[in-house]
């Protein structure tokens, strides 16, 4: 068990970079910049240990009870 | 309706102050109305008036998932200010603080509002700079601005640490003498209680369960006291926007997070203005009844747990140790937390949507309390007209799209670069 004063929050998992190297509309850059579905209850999202080992983690966490269900690496789905 | 006076106050004490009318009804929704408010706050109680008072439309429901005044309209710090930088959040702020000023007469009602003050301490010459230029774009519109030098801090809050060996020492400071606090609970029961004599219908413990959409546009609103029939509805309801924006296919430029504020137990008059930390994230001033209230940072990460957790309330009250030190010798009385709604360039949205009839007032972050009347004002304007009002212009939904950020402090969701 890990003191959470180590981690770094990084937000929404789920969402993804426009791919390069192909047209991009802005309503897609506006998705992945600003819109956020910021759901209540379970709720995957990164985490960077950044006072530890610094490596970033994907986190299954309730948004209204902090219930964490299940932790993957960065690159791993979740 | 009653007027509340010294007359009425002295006749209902010969009755024992038994015979006072009922502040405002307890509804029950009707089938059909003109125009729903969804969330009974404080932008939300104030839209409803300000529909009835300035553009004549009172067949309205106000409908609230609890009771009123129960979100984060009971939650803030109380604290009112338009010491923006930026026109359009300079100007919006500055037209609430002159309804701000007339509030308790508008409503019949004693809102306290008190304007202390506000002083934002700087901790660097750097810092002094930056002020300075807020403080001269406050006065080009208008806005009172006074940029004090450290003796002249000193002055006004002797209690905050002077001394040279500080991690941040005291440089000076950027005041707005107009700005102050009010009686938050006050605040919603006065635009409570003026809407329901104009025939709005305030209706609690009615949570939104769905919404009817045909066409592109709005029809109805389903809830847990039966279906509405409605063609405008109004959302106000910050803290849950994001869970009414999915049940309508919406995925909106705003994230929920938690905002915890504490208070200590109640002193003699310490502190009669209201003062923020410019090193960090912090802000104190002291309630009528004399309890410190403090707040600061948001915990970091979504939340709706409406509770906070200890590492942020930590790291908040040891920024106030270090700029007050005699906190530290007062006890904490109660801590408690809002889930806010925070847009991503950290200011509001005030807006019409793609869908016909649906009207979207939300993204308030850290300071939704002080902005209630002139959100109310312009969110009844955008309703009631069918266009924003040139006050609200700027809070558009579609200037994440376009690139027109209102980025007065580059405070969005992300405090952890802040």
């Amino acid at each position: 068990m890990r003191s959470q004063n180590e981690f770094s929050y990084g937000g929404d998992a789920t969402v993804k970079r426009p791919e390069l190297n192909k047209e991009v509309s802005d309503k897609d850059w506006d998705n992945f910049v600003y819109n956020r579905k910021s759901l209540r209850g379970k709720h995957k999202e990164l985490w960077q240990h950044i006072s530890g080992c610094r490596q970033w983690i994907k986190v299954e966490r309730d948004t209204a009870t902090h219930e964490i269900f299940k932790t993957v690496k960065a690159h791993e789905d979740i | 309706m009653q007027k509340y006076s010294i007359f009425n106050l002295i006749k209902n004490a010969f009755s024992g102050h038994q015979k006072w009318d009922l502040a405002w009804k307890d509804a029950t929704p009707k089938k059909e109305y003109d125009v729903v408010i969804i969330g009974g706050g404080g932008h939300g109680l104030a839209t409803a008036y300000y529909l009835a008072k300035e553009h004549n439309i009172t067949n309205v429901a106000i409908i609230e998932k609890g009771w009123l005044g129960g979100g984060n309209m009971g939650r803030n710090t109380t604290i009112i200010r338009s010491n923006y930088m930026h026109d359009d959040n300079a100007l919006f702020s500055e037209f609430g603080m002159d309804l701000w000023r007339k509030m308790s007469q508008d409503l019949n009602y004693n809102v306290m509002f008190s304007p202390r003050g506000i002083i934002n301490l700087a901790h660097s010459d750097a810092q002094m700079n930056v002020f300075a230029r807020r403080g001269n774009s406050m006065r080009l519109n208008g806005i009172d601005a006074v940029l004090l030098n450290r003796e002249e801090v000193k002055e006004i809050i002797p209690m905050a640490d002077f001394s040279d060996n500080v991690r941040f020492p005291i440089f000076g400071g950027l005041m707005q003498p107009s700005a102050g606090t009010a009686r938050h609970d006050a605040v919603a029961w006065g635009y409570a209680r003026q809407a329901d004599s104009m025939g709005v219908d305030i209706i609690q413990n009615c949570e939104v369960t769905g919404f009817d959409v045909v066409g592109g546009k709005i029809q109805g609103v389903r809830t847990s006291r039966g279906d509405i029939k409605v063609k405008k509805i109004g959302l106000c309801v910050a803290g849950s926007t994001n869970i009414l924006a999915e049940k309508l296919n919406m995925t909106i430029p705003v994230e929920t997070h938690l905002l915890q504020a504490c208070v200590t137990e109640p002193v003699k008059p310490v502190l009669d203005s209201v003062v923020t930390f410019g090193a960090g994230h912090f802000y104190i001033s002291q309630s009528d009844k004399g309890e410190m209230v403090m707040g600061g940072d948001l915990d970091g990460y979504n939340s709706y747990a409406q509770r906070g957790n200890l590492p942020t309330l930590q790291h908040v009250l040891t920024e106030g140790i270090a700029m007050m030190p005699f906190l530290s010798k007062l006890k904490m009385l109660r801590t408690w937390g809002g889930i806010m709604d925070m847009s991503m360039d950290g200011s509001p949205i005030i807006d019409k949507t793609h869908i016909e009839g649906l009207y979207l007032n939300c993204g308030w972050c850290y300071g939704g309390f002080k902005a209630t009347p002139a959100s109310g004002w312009t969110f009844a304007h955008t309703i009631a007209q069918d266009r924003v009002h040139k006050l609200n212009e700027g809070y558009s939904l579609s200037r994440f799209n376009t690139g027109h950020l209102l980025d007065e402090k580059g405070l969005g969701t992300k405090t952890w670069i802040s």
